[in-house]
């Protein structure tokens, strides 16, 4: 009752513990290349890009490697100076195999990035939204949904607000941070072009309160002709859910099944947001990306910009892994995909690579067990949509797959964990509801 | 660089929890529980000390058994049963057969937990279901109400405890009417003082409200009890009596009376609260709880017993999945939520 009084919050979530001290005083620092970089060309929600190099060429980096086939889709640029290997299908975080690039860079080059045509902030809308998708810019935040799609709102819709998402709510990532305190100045370019491209008249950008210094630093840095404020909400988890964002700050729900323009906002993360402002004046791509990686099972925790296709066991092996590493997962411990195999590369998608002991995971014998749900309904109180986690794992034990999505609102479920993170069963709550979402779109599409 | 060669493990996200466990919820009721335990042997000597034991024994003994017999791991390690044996001693009376108290202790874990499918399936609570079969089975000596306090209560025990099984039972120790049968039957009503401190007859744990209350704020504090039930189920029945009173205060007693009166305080605090015959809603566990409070102050005035607490909580246990069906959280963005 007390919480909806408060402002600048969403109802229910969680409060798992942040981790973000371990890294989030560390600067940004350039990875190394890995001996071969493995560009998938689905990185992103949509139809894969197509390839414009054939095996045995030569690229320079921030060469255009793939173009965008059709509208729901990005192209892809070289990470680095080198010859294309292979183009062939290679594992990937969801388990099944994706086309790739596989590019093996020159030792010794020195790297200069290939820069394309520019394009400045008297551009149009339209050539805004175009030279986004020619960037190969998607949502940077773990969604990988291309930018450019979202800036597009549908027919008969107009977009007033633009919220700038820099909540960064899973605990260990403070890449989003630290994007904040070293690109300040790219984040308030990259708002300009967003305003310009979707019409909107003003933008919020969005930060918990554990990022009070970054809040300060885009009060004090604003220019004065941007019409942005910043607005700082108590930590809770997943805040940085955009649905959430909007319930906190506007009060206002997005419809089940719709979309942020349905109540006429759109959401934009501060990463996505600060390489749109440092991208496009030059004319690159993305070739690199800004990713944390921590956790226990580092020893060289930090924040790197790295290139897309680093494969993450070169990443895991920089960052001195130490011998009792027992689980890895890309972005946080909350929602993040555990890697099955080490040789999947990072994508644009990724935000970071957090690593386990057997310390946190209790090993391969220390399963928590898994007892009966007792109708405790702390996931009830726990989750951020307002669903009946408990009823929804009950039917899917049964396998009641239809009936969770008819009568449940199972689609409603974004999978953020919180469900699972308090339940005193260890109910697998979210892996249960993966699989019935699946078998759901398989018997509607059946 | 050091090469990474060793399996890692793989597991669903999120791959941490907020560290609650099932069975550390549960452990923590049977302890919130002993306070009450301890007073209820001190008040009622050595025949609660072996009422309590055995009905504990048997709840947990039938539950390994069965699950054993089934050919299923015994599930006596989750503490669930634990609490639902002392829970079903502690709403005895004090001199009740041992024998009795055996047989509905087996009666209410295999009849109304295991048949129902075992922890998380039990539509009614195990300990009301075992006492309301010895309600019917044995209506006298389940009215039957030693006197607390009584002198040599720890040196003897009483030999109605010890009767052997289907005989009948004799009686050698001190009986007294509960508060509950004085009003009803004598109209005449305890003092709020006498009630609160547990000096009064009843059963063997439902005596001290006091010691009940602290054990349900012990379980609210950390989060494991839902504190809408009994506040919901405190309010109607106060309100209620406050209405009655004040129309005939001869006639009917007023909201400490009701409240600190028979198994009200145990049963709202300990019994309602079972979170499996519970609404999953908030608004759903205030909603139940008024129906308990309705219960109660209907079947203590108007009813041919004296105490209705059980039953009341025993058909709300039944109604609870209608009110889950009712009753459920607005989904995000729909109804009034949306624009």
């Amino acid at each position: 009752m007390l919480e909806l009084l408060r402002k600048n919050t969403f109802r229910h979530g969680v409060h798992p513990p942040e981790m973000k001290d371990d890294t989030a005083d560390l600067a940004i620092r350039q990875f190394p290349f890995a001996p071969v970089l493995i560009v998938p060309l689905s990185q992103h929600l949509g139809k894969p890009a197509k390839p414009v190099v054939r095996e045995g060429q030569e690229v320079i980096r921030g060469q255009t490697i793939a173009e965008p086939d059709g509208f729901m889709s990005v192209a892809m640029h070289a990470p680095a100076s080198g010859i294309v290997r292979r183009i062939t299908l290679a594992p990937s975080i969801t388990g099944t195999k994706v086309e790739s690039i596989f590019i093996e860079p020159y030792p010794a080059s020195t790297q200069e990035i290939d820069d394309g045509e520019p394009c400045g902030l008297d551009a149009t809308p339209d050539e805004i939204i175009a030279a986004i998708q020619n960037a190969g810019i998607v949502g940077l935040g773990g969604a990988a949904f291309p930018t450019h799609v979202k800036l597009k709102p549908p027919e008969g819709k107009h977009l007033e607000t633009l919220f700038i998402n820099g909540v960064e709510c899973e605990p260990y990532l403070t890449t989003d941070y630290r994007v904040m305190l070293e690109q300040t100045e790219d984040v308030f370019t990259g708002i300009r072009y967003l305003l310009r491209a979707t019409g909107t008249a003003e933008a919020i950008i969005a930060v918990e309160a554990n990022k009070e210094d970054a809040a300060e630093r885009f009060r004090s840095m604003c220019p004065d002709d941007l019409p942005v404020t910043v607005r700082v909400s108590p930590v809770k988890y997943p805040q940085g859910a955009e649905k959430m964002i909007f319930s906190a700050l506007l009060g206002r729900e997005v419809p089940s099944g719709g979309l942020p323009a349905d109540i006429n906002v759109i959401c934009c993360n501060v990463a996505t947001t600060a390489e749109i402002g440092r991208l496009l004046p030059r004319g690159r791509g993305i070739q690199e990306r800004v990713i944390t990686i921590g956790g226990p099972g580092v020893q060289k925790k930090g924040n790197y910009r790295i290139p897309i296709g680093t494969p993450v066991r070169f990443a895991i092996e920089q960052c001195a892994p130490v011998d009792d590493i027992s689980r890895v997962f890309m972005g946080g411990p909350m929602m993040g995909p555990t890697v099955s195999n080490l040789d999947i590369p990072i994508t644009k998608g990724t935000s970071g690579i957090t690593a386990f002991t057997t310390a946190e995971t209790g090993g391969s014998t220390g399963h928590k067990k898994v007892y009966p749900c007792i109708h405790c309904a702390r996931c009830v109180e726990a989750c951020p949509v307002f669903l009946n986690p408990s009823q929804l794992g009950i039917l899917a034990k049964n396998e009641e797959y239809e009936q969770m999505a008819e009568s449940w609102h199972l689609m409603d479920c974004f999978e953020c964990g919180a469900c699972a993170y308090v339940c005193p069963s260890h109910i697998p709550l979210v892996q249960y509801f993966r699989m019935a979402k699946k078998m759901v779109r398989k018997l509607s599409a059946a | 660089m050091a090469r990474l060669s060793k399996y890692l493990e793989i597991g669903s996200s999120p791959h941490v929890t907020d560290g609650t466990s099932t069975d550390v919820i549960m452990l923590n009721v049977f302890l919130a529980l002993l306070p009450v335990t301890a007073f209820a042997i001190y008040a009622f000597g050595s025949g609660a000390a072996l009422v309590i034991m055995v009905a504990t024994v048997s709840c947990v003994l039938t539950e390994h058994w069965l699950c054993r017999w089934t050919g299923k791991p015994s599930t006596i390690g989750d503490w669930s049963v634990a609490i639902t044996g002392l829970l079903y001693g502690l709403i005895l009376p004090p001199d009740l057969p041992l024998w009795m108290v055996f047989v509905g202790g087996v009666f209410g874990v295999a009849v109304a937990k295991f048949l129902f499918g075992g922890l998380g399936m039990n539509a009614f609570n195990a300990a009301l279901v075992g006492r309301a079969f010895l309600q019917a089975a044995f209506p006298q000596p389940m009215t039957h109400w030693q006197m607390p306090f009584a002198e040599g209560r720890f040196e003897h025990i009483p030999t109605s405890v010890l009767a052997m099984p289907f005989w009948e039972p004799t009686y050698d120790a001190v009986t007294t009417a509960t508060p509950l049968a004085l009003m009803k039957f004598e109209g005449q009503f305890a003092a709020g003082r006498e009630l609160m401190a547990g000096l009064t007859s009843g059963s063997v744990g439902e005596t001290c409200g006091v010691l009940i209350l602290l054990g349900g704020i012990y379980l609210v504090a950390r989060k494991m009890m839902n504190w809408r039930i009994p506040a919901s189920i405190f309010l109607t029945v106060a309100a209620m009596t406050w209405a009655f009173q004040l129309y005939d205060p001869v006639t009917y007693p007023g909201p400490v009376f009701m409240l600190f009166s028979g198994g009200l305080m145990l049963g709202a605090v300990f019994m309602a609260t079972d979170m499996v015959a519970s609404p999953i809603t908030n608004a759903g566990c205030w909603l139940y709880g008024m129906l308990i409070g309705l219960l109660v102050v209907v079947i203590r005035f108007w009813g041919g017993m004296p105490e209705g607490v059980m039953y009341a909580i025993l058909l709300a246990n039944a109604v609870s999945p209608h009110i889950d069906r009712l009753i459920q959280p607005r989904v995000f963005g729909t109804g009034r939520g949306s624009r």
